[in-house]
C-alpha cells in the first residue's frame, strides 16, 4: 500500500525534464494557431461587420442569423463540423487548417460585434462631412470611417486573443498539434499523466496570466469601456 | 435525415449536457459570489486569495482545468477514476472556471452601486452582512444579470468539452452517431445531419437562456420601479 503510494505521488523531476521540450513545443504550436486564428478573425470580423450594416436585407438578416448562430454553438462541435462534414462537400482541411478556421469563424462573430460598435462610435458629423466633401464611399470607408474605428477596437481585440489562446488546446480533438495534444500523448504513452499535465498547466498559466494583465493595461491606457 | 433512435440518442446526449451545465453552472455561482464579494473585503489577505483565484481559474482555461481534473487529480489523490469521479471532475473544472469569470461579475456589480448606500446604511447601523444582502446586492443583481446571463451561455458551450474526458454528452452521442454511420459505410449528408442537428440543439438551449434572462431582467427591473426588491 505504502509503495503503491509512493509511486502514485511522487513527481519524477529527471521524467518532468524530459518532457518538458515536447510540452514546450505544443506550447508553441497553440500559439501559432491562436496568432493564424485571430488574423483570420479580425478579417472576417470585420467583413460580417460591413455585410450587417448593408441597407440590402438578403444580405443583412443571413449575416446577423450566422454571427448568433456561430455565436451561441460550441467551438467543439463546430471544428468537428468544419472537419467531418466539409470534406463531404469535396473541401479536406487539415487538423491545424481546421483549427485555424475554426477559432477564426468564432472568435470572427465576437470581433464582428466589436467592429460594430466602434464603427458606430464615429461621430455623425465625420459622415456628413465625407458626404459634404463629395467623397465616394470607399474612400469615406477606408480613409474617413474606418481609421477612426478601428483604434477603439483594439483592446477589445487584445481581450479576444487571450479568450482564443485558451480556446486553442481544442485542436486536440481534431488532433492538429499543441499543448493538449502533446501533454495528453505524452501521459498515454507513460502512464504518468501528473507531470506532463501539471507541466502543461504550468506553462498555460506563464503565457495566459501576462497576457490577461498586458490587455488589460492597454485597456486602461486607451480609455476603452466595454459596452 | 435522422432516424428515431438517432434522435433519441441525441436527446440523451441533451440530458446529460443539461446536467453537467445545471450543477457547474450553480458551483459557478457559488464560487463566484463567494470570490466576488471577498475580492472587496477590507482585509487585504482575503483580497489576495480572491485575486489569485480569478486569474488562475480564468487564465487556466476551462479545457485545461478539465483534463486536470479528470486525469492528474485521481492519481494525486490516489483515487480511481470511474464514471462518477469524471462526473464530478468535470462538474468542478466547469464550476471552477465560471466561477473565476462570475467573480468579477459580482465585484464590478457591487462597485457599480453608488457609494452613498453603503454609506447610508452604514449610519443606519447595519452590519456587513445585512448591508449586503438588503442593500448593496439587490441593486447589484440588476446590473449583474445581462453579464451573467452571458456567462451563462459560455459555460452551456463549454459543456461540449466534457465530451473530451468521456462524458456521455450531445457532442459525445453525436460523435458515437457518426462513428457508427462511418462504420457502416453511409453518406456524407449523414454527418451534415448529425453535427448540424446537434447544432441546432445547442442553438434552441443557448436562446432559452437568453430568453429566461431577458425575462428574469425584465421581472426584476419592473419589481424595482414598483419598489418591491
Amino acid at each position: 500500500m505504502s509503495a503503491f503510494a509512493q509511486v502514485a505521488f511522487s513527481w519524477d523531476w529527471d521524467y518532468a525534464l524530459r518532457v518538458l521540450p515536447d510540452i514546450a513545443r505544443g506550447l508553441w504550436q497553440t500559439i501559432l494557431a491562436t496568432l493564424v486564428g485571430i488574423s483570420i478573425g479580425m478579417v472576417l470580423g470585420l467583413l460580417l461587420a460591413l455585410l450587417r450594416r448593408s441597407r440590402v436585407r438578403v444580405i443583412r438578416w443571413p449575416t446577423i442569423a450566422f454571427i448568433e448562430f456561430v455565436r451561441s454553438t460550441p467551438l467543439l462541435v463546430q471544428l468537428f463540423f468544419i472537419f467531418f462534414v466539409f470534406p463531404g462537400f469535396g473541401l479536406v482541411l487539415s487538423p491545424f487548417v481546421t483549427l485555424v478556421v475554426g477559432l477564426g469563424i468564432h472568435y470572427g462573430t465576437y470581433t464582428s460585434e466589436s467592429y460594430r460598435a466602434g464603427i458606430e462610435n464615429v461621430e455623425r458629423g465625420q459622415w456628413e462631412a465625407a458626404t459634404a466633401l463629395n467623397l465616394s464611399a470607399a474612400t469615406t470607408w477606408s480613409r474617413i470611417v474606418l481609421p477612426q474605428a478601428i483604434p477603439t477596437v483594439i483592446p477589445a481585440l487584445g481581450n479576444y486573443l487571450v479568450a482564443m489562446f485558451k480556446d486553442a488546446p481544442l485542436g486536440f480533438a481534431v488532433a492538429a498539434g499543441g499543448i493538449l495534444l502533446a501533454a495528453q500523448s505524452e501521459a498515454s504513452r507513460s502512464f504518468r499523466p501528473i507531470e506532463p499535465f501539471t507541466l502543461m498547466g504550468v506553462l498555460f498559466l506563464a503565457v495566459s496570466i501576462p497576457a490577461a494583465f498586458f490587455v488589460r493595461y492597454l485597456e486602461r491606457r486607451y480609455g476603452y469601456e466595454r459596452a | 435525415m435522422l432516424s428515431g433512435n438517432q434522435i433519441q440518442a441525441l436527446l440523451e446526449g441533451v440530458w446529460m449536457t443539461v446536467r453537467v451545465f445545471a450543477l457547474a453552472g450553480l458551483l459557478g455561482t457559488v464560487l463566484a459570489l463567494l470570490f466576488g464579494i471577498m475580492s472587496l473585503a477590507e482585509n487585504r489577505l482575503l483580497r489576495w486569495i480572491s485575486r489569485i483565484y480569478v486569474e488562475v481559474a480564468r487564465g487556466a482555461s476551462a479545457i485545461v482545468l478539465l483534463f486536470y481534473a479528470a486525469f492528474a487529480i485521481p492519481i494525486i489523490l490516489g483515487m480511481r477514476s470511474g464514471r462518477t469521479f469524471v462526473f464530478t471532475a468535470a462538474v468542478v473544472a466547469l464550476g471552477v472556471n465560471m466561477g473565476g469569470y462570475g467573480a468579477e461579475v459580482v465585484r464590478t456589480g457591487i462597485q457599480s452601486v453608488p457609494r452613498g448606500q453603503t454609506e447610508a446604511a452604514t449610519a443606519l447601523n447595519l452590519r456587513f452582512r445585512d448591508r449586503l444582502r438588503h442593500v448593496t446586492l439587490p441593486q447589484a443583481l440588476i446590473v449583474m444579470l445581462p453579464p451573467y446571463g452571458n456567462l451563462s451561455i459560455e459555460v452551456l458551450k463549454a459543456t461540449a468539452l466534457v465530451s473530451l474526458v468521456g462524458l456521455a454528452d450531445l457532442t459525445a452521442e453525436a460523435q458515437n452517431l457518426r462513428v457508427q454511420r462511418a462504420v457502416s459505410g453511409s453518406r456524407a449528408a449523414t454527418s451534415l445531419a448529425i453535427f448540424g442537428t446537434a447544432l441546432v440543439f445547442y442553438f434552441v438551449m443557448a436562446q432559452l437562456l437568453a430568453v429566461f434572462f431577458r425575462w428574469l431582467e425584465r421581472r426584476l427591473a419592473g419589481d424595482w420601479y414598483r419598489g418591491r426588491s
